[in-house]
């Protein structure tokens, strides 16, 4: 499964976050009606076009104005996330993608584990934001099993892929805690989280990256 | 025209511009012709429902005078947006500050306070204390 995942070893430049961003940008837009769709069914419907505006975004500033390191390419990012989004979900990735480029610092080459870390720290700002614990059937059941899962030494982005996909999986049948999905209680259970889904799509564009 | 120098600002969020403005308006009907200055973040940027933390940060530039500014919202990506434009550092006016208090209550209760030259800490105090307003 991992045979073709780069080494841990290996270094990310800013090319390959343009890349990964840009590929982001394209799974969002691909997958646009069904985020919406699992929104529809537990949440107000507009989790797919506010993602794409959102990464549309992005994608837009990043190619005006490519910036010079790997952590400036995330804080960019973030800033367009969390100011065109619309909903909930801008602030939340902005944090997101913010707080993991103010993480890298200005290295203009970072390891596999650098990124880990880096976006483990985003993560626990998520969480810190939304005030959500893994298990709330959230973003945080896909992205924290993907950090988890990209770090060490058995890291890789298939692996980090493989196990957003299964945390997003993993929310179907969790009971809403946060955001607007809590309101329907038990009515929320047996759907998938659209914003766990959207992490996935996220986290599954790292392997398009490194190719 | 009224005195807003050295006042604390209010700006009022809501995922509709309607009701943002409106609770604006009607803050400051209730509040007897309140002095501080208010603006309304409602909505996007293009007139649908939701929050948009351009218009947020536009409308705190708008009301700053100095003296900080008191934001109430109403729920979900509204709080967000908010806190995550506070983490930024840079977006919002020093002395920027997220309010806990009901929009509509809290709004008038900071309108009030606001305008009679209150610091920013007894503006965020009167309209936290509008939850304490039971009405039953």
């Amino acid at each position: 499964m991992s045979s073709s995942e780069p080494a841990v070893d290996d270094v990310l430049d800013t090319p390959f976050f343009l890349r990964w961003l840009t590929a982001a940008a394209a799974a969002v837009s691909r997958e646009a009606a069904r985020l919406t769709d699992l929104d529809s069914a537990i949440g107000d419907a507009d989790h797919g076009t506010n993602m794409q505006r959102g990464f549309a975004a992005v994608a837009e500033a990043l190619e005006k104005e490519p910036p010079g390191s790997p952590g400036a390419t995330l804080i960019l990012a973030g800033r367009q996330l969390i100011s065109k989004v619309g909903g909930a979900s801008g602030p939340l990735y902005g944090t997101l993608l913010r707080r993991a480029g103010k993480a890298l610092g200005d290295a203009e080459q970072i390891t596999p584990q650098q990124l880990a870390d880096a976006l483990r720290a985003g993560v626990d700002a998520v969480a810190q934001l939304g005030g959500a614990a893994p298990g709330d059937k959230t973003m945080l059941d896909a992205l924290l099993p993907a950090v988890e899962a990209l770090g060490g030494d058995a890291g890789s982005f298939a692996a980090a892929s493989e196990a957003a996909e299964k945390g997003a999986l993993a929310t179907v049948p969790m009971l809403a805690r946060k955001g607007r999905a809590s309101y329907l209680g038990e009515r929320s259970v047996g759907h998938q989280d659209p914003g766990a889904t959207s992490s996935a799509l996220i986290i599954g564009a790292l392997t398009e990256a490194a190719r | 025209m009224t005195d807003e120098s050295g006042k604390v600002g209010i700006v009022l969020v809501s995922h509709s511009a309607a009701v943002a403005d409106s609770v604006a308006e009607l803050a400051k009907a209730l509040s007897g012709g309140g002095t501080a200055p208010v603006r309304a973040a409602g909505g996007t940027p293009d007139g649908g429902f939701g929050t948009s933390p351009e218009l947020i940060a536009e409308a705190a530039q708008a009301v700053d005078r100095g003296a900080g500014v008191a934001v109430l919202v109403d729920l979900g990506s509204a709080v967000l947006a908010v806190k995550a434009l506070l983490a930024e550092g840079d977006e919002l006016p020093d002395g920027t500050r997220l309010v806990d208090a009901p929009l509509v209550e809290g709004a008038v209760a900071a309108l009030v306070t606001a305008s009679t030259g209150a610091d920013v800490g007894a503006v965020l105090q009167a309209a936290s204390e509008a939850y304490d307003y039971r009405k039953v």
